[in-house]
C-alpha cells in the first residue's frame, strides 16, 4: 500500500496528465498543433500507476497515444506542449510531435506512430539490462489494437524464454479507432493470455490507480528481481474522440461514453482520498491549483519558443559524435 | 464533364469493378462500414457486406500474408493500407512472396493481388505517416508501380490495376487524394506503361511524379510568360515506365529535369537519368538536373516539413538554372 505522501503524488501526476491534454485539446482547436493528437483522457491512472515505480533509468517505450506516459516518466508538461507546437523547445526539438516524443534522459524511449514496436523494444531493453546485470526494466506500453498485431506474440514469447525484466501493459480501451476488440480479437481477453505464453499476467481496472499501483508494483519487484516478465491488462476507456478533431460517433453510444465517464479516474480516486481521509479537500485544491499554473506555464512558454531553424532539418540523421 | 474528387474516382471504379467481379474483395483497417480513413470505401459495405469489406485487426504482416494465398487460390484481394507507411510491417511478404510468387511457380501461379496507401509529406504528418517508398517497390521485379497525378488517371489507372494478373501498388499523396478534375463517367481502362503530357514545350522537359505534376505544370505556366516554354511529362507509372515518350521529349528539347518528392539517391530520377544517357546522349545539351525531396526522415514542425519537400520556388529556380546550362 502506497504511503500518504505517494497517494498525493499519484493524484498530483494524473491531473498533470489531464490538464495537460485538456490544454492540448484547446490548442489544437485553436489551430496551434499541426499534426495529429491522441489524447489519453480517461486512462491516466494507467501511467500513472505503473510509472510510479520506475526509476529514471529505467526505459519506457510508447505509442500513438503517450503524452501520458512521457508526462509520467518525467518529460516536463513545457517539453510535450512545446513539441505538439512544433517548437525548437520541445522534447524532440519539433523534428516529432505528438506521436515521437522522446526523452532518454529520463528513461521515455519514444512515443510511435506505428503500432506494434513498443512491445519488442521494451523486450530489447530488458535483454540489454538482463545482460549488462542491472536491475533496471523496460515497459511496454499498448493498446488492444497492438494485441493483434504480431509484435505482441514474438515480444511475449521472447521475453519469456529469456525471463526478461520486461513489463507488457495494455491499455484496453476497447476499441482500436472505431474496431471493436470483441470483434478484432478472438480471445477477448488479454490479462488471461500470459500462462499461453509462459507468463505471469493478470487483469486490473484500469481505472483505479491504486490497482494499476499495485498490480505493477509487483510486476517490477519480480522484473528487478530476475523473476520475468509480467503482462497487465488494464481494463479502461478513452472518454474523447480517437483523435482530437475526429468524428466520435456511429461505433460506440453516448450512454456507453457516459457510463464510463462516471468512472474517471481522477473523480475516482478524489473520493477515495476524502474517503478515506488521506487528504482533505483544501490539500486537494491547492494541488489543482498549483497544477493548473504549471500547464498554463507550459502553454505560454510554448507558444512564446522559436521555432526550429531550418537549416537543422538533416542534423540527427547519422551519428555526429 | 462532371468533375469529382481523386478518392471519388477511384472509388468509382472500385464499385464497379466489385459488382461485376464476386472475387474482388477489400480488407484494411476501418474500411468497411466506416467507409476508409481516406473515404476509399465509402457506401462499398453497405452494397457488398462484411466478407468484401472486410475490416481487419492491425495485422500487417497477418493480413498481407494472408492475401497473398488468396491471390494464389482464386480470389482477388485488395489491401488498404490507409496510411502505405504501415505497409513495412509486411515487407518480407511483399518481396520474399508476392513478387516472387509467378517466378517461383513458373508463371502457373498468379498474383493479382492490389496493395493501395496514401503517400507523401504533408500537415505534420512526421515521419511514421509521411513516406512514399516507390523507388524500393520499383527497385523489386515483379511489382507494378502506380502513383497518379489526377483524377481521372487515379479512376483509369486503378481499373487496370483491378484487372491484373500482377501486384500491384497503388500509391495516392495525400495533398491529392481530395483535389477535384473532370473525370470521364462510365468504365475506362488507363495500361500500364504510358506517360501522360501535362503540357507541352520546345525548350525542356520536366519529368514530375505524383504531387509534383500540378505544381510543376503551374511553374511552367507562369514560366510562359517569359517566354519559356517547357514540356511537363507524368509517367503515371513508376514501373513499368515510359521511357519511349521521355526519350521523345528530350530529343526535340535536349534538357532534363525530374521532380520528384522522394528521396534522390537510388531514385526514380537516377533511374530515368541513366536510361536517357544510355539511350539519349547525343540528344542532350545539358546536364540532366533531379530536384528531390531532402534525404532524411520527416520532421514534424511546419517550418523544417516546408525545408525538405520541391516548393514551386524550387521547381522553378531548377528550371531557369536547367536552361541557363
Ligand atoms: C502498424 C500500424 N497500423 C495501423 C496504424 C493506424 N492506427 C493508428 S492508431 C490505431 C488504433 C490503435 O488502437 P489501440 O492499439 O487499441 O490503441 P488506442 O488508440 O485505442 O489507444 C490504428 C489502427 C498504425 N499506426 N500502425
Ligand atoms: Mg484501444
Amino acid at each position: 500500500m502506497a504511503q500518504s505522501e505517494q497517494l498525493l503524488s499519484l493524484y498530483r501526476q494524473m491531473l498533470i496528465i489531464r490538464y495537460t491534454e485538456e490544454q492540448l485539446a484547446r490548442s489544437h482547436q485553436m489551430g496551434l498543433i499541426h499534426g495529429a493528437c491522441h489524447t489519453y483522457v480517461g486512462e491516466e491512472a494507467i501511467a500513472t500507476g505503473v510509472c510510479a515505480h520506475l526509476r529514471p533509468d529505467d526505459a519506457v517505450f510508447s505509442t500513438h497515444r503517450g503524452h501520458g506516459h512521457a508526462l509520467a516518466k518525467g518529460v516536463s508538461p513545457r517539453e510535450v506542449v512545446a513539441e505538439l507546437f512544433g517548437r525548437a523547445t520541445g522534447c524532440s526539438q519539433g523534428r516529432g510531435g505528438s506521436m515521437h516524443l522522446f526523452k532518454p534522459e529520463v528513461g521515455m524511449m519514444g512515443t510511435s506512430g506505428i503500432v506494434g514496436p513498443c512491445i519488442l523494444q521494451a523486450t530489447g531493453a530488458g535483454y540489454s539490462f538482463k545482460l549488462l546485470k542491472t536491475d533496471q526494466v523496460g515497459v511496454a506500453f499498448f493498446g488492444d489494437g497492438a494485441v493483434n498485431n504480431g509484435a505482441f506474440h514474438e515480444g511475449l514469447n521472447l521475453a519469456s524464454i529469456w525471463k526478461l525484466p520486461t513489463l507488457f501493459v495494455c491499455e484496453n480501451n476497447m476499441y482500436a479507432t472505431e474496431v471493436p476488440f470483441a470483434y478484432s480479437a478472438g480471445n477477448p481477453h488479454v490479462g488471461n493470455r500470459g500462462p499461453a505464453y509462459g507468463m505471469e499476467s493478470l487483469t486490473v481496472d484500469g481505472n483505479d490507480v491504486l490497482a494499476v499501483y499495485e498490480a505493477a508494483e509487483e510486476a517490477v519487484r519480480r522484473a528487478r528481481g530476475g523473476e520475468g516478465p509480467t503482462l497487465i491488462e488494464c481494463r479502461t476507456y478513452r472518454t474523447r474522440a480517437h483523435a482530437e478533431g475526429m468524428r466520435d460517433g456511429g461505433y460506440r453510444t453516448p450512454e456507453e461514453v457516459e457510463e464510463w465517464k462516471a468512472r474517471d479516474p481522477i473523480t475516482r480516486y478524489n473520493e477515495w482520498l476524502l474517503k478515506n481521509e488521506e487528504a482533505g479537500t483544501e490539500t486537494l485544491a491547492e494541488i489543482e491549483a498549483e497544477v493548473k499554473e504549471m500547464v498554463a506555464d507550459a502553454e505560454e512558454f510554448a507558444r512564446n519558443s522559436p521555432w526550429p531553424e531550418a537549416d537543422t532539418v538533416s542534423e540527427h540523421v547519422f551519428n555526429q559524435g | 464533364m462532371r468533375e469529382l474528387t481523386y478518392v471519388e474516382a477511384t472509388l468509382e471504379a472500385l464499385d464497379s469493378a466489385m459488382a461485376r467481379d464476386p472475387s474482388i474483395f477489400v480488407v484494411g483497417e476501418g474500411i468497411g462500414e466506416r467507409g476508409g480513413n481516406f473515404n476509399t470505401t465509402v457506401g462499398l459495405y453497405d452494397k457488398y457486406g462484411p466478407e468484401r469489406l472486410c475490416d481487419t485487426p492491425i495485422s500487417e504482416r497477418g493480413f498481407v500474408g494472408m492475401c497473398a494465398g488468396a491471390a494464389m487460390t482464386g480470389t482477388r484481394p485488395v489491401v488498404d493500407f490507409m496510411f502505405l507507411d504501415f505497409i513495412l510491417d509486411a515487407f518480407g511478404e511483399l518481396v520474399n512472396q508476392i513478387a516472387k510468387m509467378q517466378y517461383m511457380s513458373s508463371g502457373r501461379l498468379k498474383m493479382p493481388i492490389l496493395l493501395r496507401g496514401a503517400i507523401g509529406i504533408g500537415h505534420s504528418a512526421a515521419t511514421h505517416h509521411s513516406g512514399s517508398y516507390y523507388p524500393i517497390f520499383a527497385h523489386i521485379p515483379g511489382f507494378r508501380v502506380v502513383v497518379p497525378a489526377i483524377p481521372s488517371d487515379a479512376k483509369g489507372l486503378f481499373a487496370t490495376a483491378l484487372q491484373s494478373d500482377d501486384p500491384v501498388l497503388f500509391l495516392e499523396h495525400k495533398s491529392l487524394l481530395f483535389n477535384r478534375g473532370d473525370v470521364p463517367e462510365g468504365d475506362y481502362a488507363i495500361p500500364f506503361g504510358q506517360a501522360r503530357m501535362a503540357r507541352e514545350g520546345s525548350d525542356c522537359t520536366v519529368v514530375a511524379i505524383g504531387s509534383m505534376v500540378d505544381k510543376s505544370v503551374a511553374v511552367c505556366d507562369k514560366l510562359a510568360e517569359d517566354g519559356i516554354s517547357a514540356e511537363v511529362i507524368d509517367p503515371r507509372t513508376i514501373a513499368p515506365l515510359d521511357m519511349a515518350t521521355i526519350l521523345e521529349s528530350v530529343s526535340k528539347t535536349g534538357r532534363l529535369l525530374i521532380v520528384d518528392e522522394t528521396f534522390q539517391p537510388c531514385g526514380v530520377g537516377a533511374e530515368i537519368a541513366a536510361q536517357v544517357i544510355d539511350e539519349g546522349f547525343d540528344d542532350l545539351d545539358a546536364p540532366i538536373r533531379r530536384l528531390n525531396g531532402a534525404h532524411v526522415p520527416t520532421p514534424y514542425s511546419p517550418p523544417l516539413e516546408l525545408a525538405i519537400v520541391p516548393e514551386t520556388n524550387d521547381i522553378e529556380q531548377s528550371i531557369r538554372n536547367l536552361l541557363a546550362e
